[in-house]
């Protein structure tokens, strides 16, 4: 099959003095696919998050973001990607339509853009109540996927999602989740961590992190198989149990 | 009795956080209260942990009044808050020490009902709390409460945030204490550590839904869930959403989990539909029901 990558990651390494977080990372993900990034707490999974996202320089190895070196070319790698964390997310002070707004100058959209975007997502979530209330005082699921949108915001060809819908409800974790199957469909690519292993099944490939390695890395299917388990939790334990 | 609340309320301004909300919590129990992000978790906590007052409704905690024998309260129960709260800046003994000395301890007084875990941070004990790993933060958490051997704990959302394995290991560490004797009220928003408790109370928008055993609560659901699934999951939810008597459609994991409106429902009229929509590789089969499928219907 003739893929496009979007990412690709060789020898990946971060060290912080004499301890290696990220431990010579590779891998590729290609256009349009979910892709799920696994590990444990402290296993490295922000670290090589934050060096994919351009934030933070590697040790050594390389990685090309939507064509973009994340090294020598940070700032076009910013520009080709959208984030959502779940700690720094949108401005709790400000309305729904000035977070659009302030987000959409950031990315560069012209005002018209702004207008016509601020129209669109209000319509798409829903939001007309509430557009011109504080996001503070929005539910969390709804912050959530005000901010997924938020980092969708410039198109990006990758979004990357940091713990999406952590302490977000079930029934809103799902909805969430149609929303990041719709956005793959469109041919956006989807990286996300997630401590829900439910959440796991739902992408296309998924990787897990254990102190600083890849040491496992195909689609839920075929993990099940190779662990010869049952479901993708099982598929963690197993991997992550030495550890601590 | 550990814990009784009876009719307590609790309004944020316009937002009624808690909504005339009663449980009792036994000797000896380990309680879950389960729900999302603002269904009132944390104001039920703080409530107890005499950090609030009601509005409304009467609390005791060990027989003590909430309001009128606060202190006592606080003498004899541990809280783990669900916002790291220690202190960043000291050292994982120095924090340990700070608390013991506050309820007029020592580490050592009580050093048999923490070392199971203690033992697991021990070799970061110079270590700056604020430099130390979710899980390892958790552990360190959960020492600080215990160090006054309180009857009761409550944890509010101990395990949010954290991975699975580190989540399975705090759970394990919860039922040793139990055994030791400690109640425990605890909270979380992922419904598959419901299970692990002895009651729960499903809580949503400040009321409770329901209270029971997670084994009575699953075998009282009396719907019939079916796991589907095909080679194109998400054309799958979106057809299964269009079928004439479906009652609800929703991923569960690897499958979809699909309930359907009619008694006399047919699962081969359902193949037979999704053969129509071009679906291949079509699994449908009786799915096992577990709380988070409760929740959702409730």
């Amino acid at each position: 099959m003739n893929r496009e990558k979007i990412i690709q990651v060789e020898n990946l390494t971060k060290e912080f003095g004499d301890f290696t977080a990220v431990d010579s990372i590779s891998f590729d993900v290609y256009k349009g696919e979910i892709f799920g990034f696994l590990g444990a707490n402290g296993a490295g999974k922000t670290t090589a998050m934050k060096m994919l996202i351009g934030i933070s320089n590697p040790t050594s190895g390389k990685a090309i973001v939507a064509g973009y070196d994340v090294f020598s070319q940070a700032e076009m790698v910013k520009k080709s990607i959208g984030y959502m964390s779940q700690k720094f997310s949108l401005y709790d002070d400000l309305t729904i339509k000035e977070n659009i707004t302030f987000f959409g100058g950031i990315y560069g959209l012209s005002r018209k853009r702004i207008k016509e975007k601020i129209a669109e997502l209000v319509e798409e979530l829903q939001l007309q109540e509430v557009a011109n209330h504080l996001v503070g005082s929005l539910p969390l699921g709804w912050k959530q996927k005000l901010s997924f949108s938020v980092a969708l915001l410039h198109e990006p060809k990758i979004v990357f999602l940091d713990e999406p819908t952590g302490g977000v409800d079930p029934i809103t974790r799902r909805q969430f989740w149609e929303m990041i199957y719709t956005q793959a469909n469109k041919g956006t690519t989807i990286f996300v961590t997630t401590h829900y292993m439910d959440e796991a099944e739902y992408c296309d490939r998924v990787s897990i992190m254990v102190e600083g390695k890849i040491e496992a890395l195909n689609s839920p299917k075929k993990l099940k198989e190779q662990f010869k388990v049952d479901s993708m939790n099982e598929v963690f334990l197993k991997l992550a149990r030495n550890i601590e | 009795m550990s814990i009784s609340v009876q009719n307590i309320s609790k309004s944020y301004q316009q937002l009624k956080a808690v909504d005339a909300i009663s449980f009792e919590v036994n000797e000896g129990e380990l309680f879950g209260l389960i729900g999302p992000d603002g269904a009132g978790k944390t104001t039920i906590f703080r409530i107890l942990t005499t950090l609030l007052l009601a509005d409304e409704g009467k609390a005791k905690v060990l027989e003590y009044d909430v309001v009128k024998d606060y202190k006592s309260i606080r003498n004899s129960v541990g809280y783990m808050p669900g916002k790291f709260s220690l202190y960043q800046d000291l050292t994982v003994e120095e924090n340990l020490t700070f608390f013991a000395t506050i309820f007029g301890t020592t580490i050592e007084e009580n050093y048999d009902l923490i070392e199971d875990i203690y033992v697991q941070i021990e070799p970061f004990k110079n270590r700056r709390a604020g430099a130390l790993s979710g899980g390892m933060k958790q552990k360190l958490a959960l020492c600080c409460a215990l160090i006054h051997a309180p009857k009761v704990l409550f944890l509010d959302e101990p395990t949010t945030g954290v991975d699975p394995v580190s989540r399975k290991e705090f759970w394990q560490m919860l039922k040793r204490l139990q055994q030791k004797g400690i109640t425990i009220l605890v909270s979380t928003p992922y419904m598959d550590e419901a299970s692990l408790c002895d009651r729960i109370a499903l809580i949503q928008k400040g009321k409770i839904l329901k209270i029971d055993s997670p084994q009575n609560i699953i075998s009282n659901y009396d719907k019939l869930i079916y796991d589907i699934s095909s080679k194109n999951t998400h054309g799958l939810i979106h057809d299964l959403k269009n079928y004439p008597s479906q009652y609800s459609v929703y991923a569960f994991g690897e499958f979809i989990h699909y309930i359907d409106s009619k008694k006399d429902f047919n699962p081969s009229d359902l193949n037979e539909y999704l053969e129509h929509k071009k679906h291949s590789e079509i699994i449908i089969q009786p799915a096992k029901t577990s709380i988070e499928d409760v929740f959702m219907d409730l």
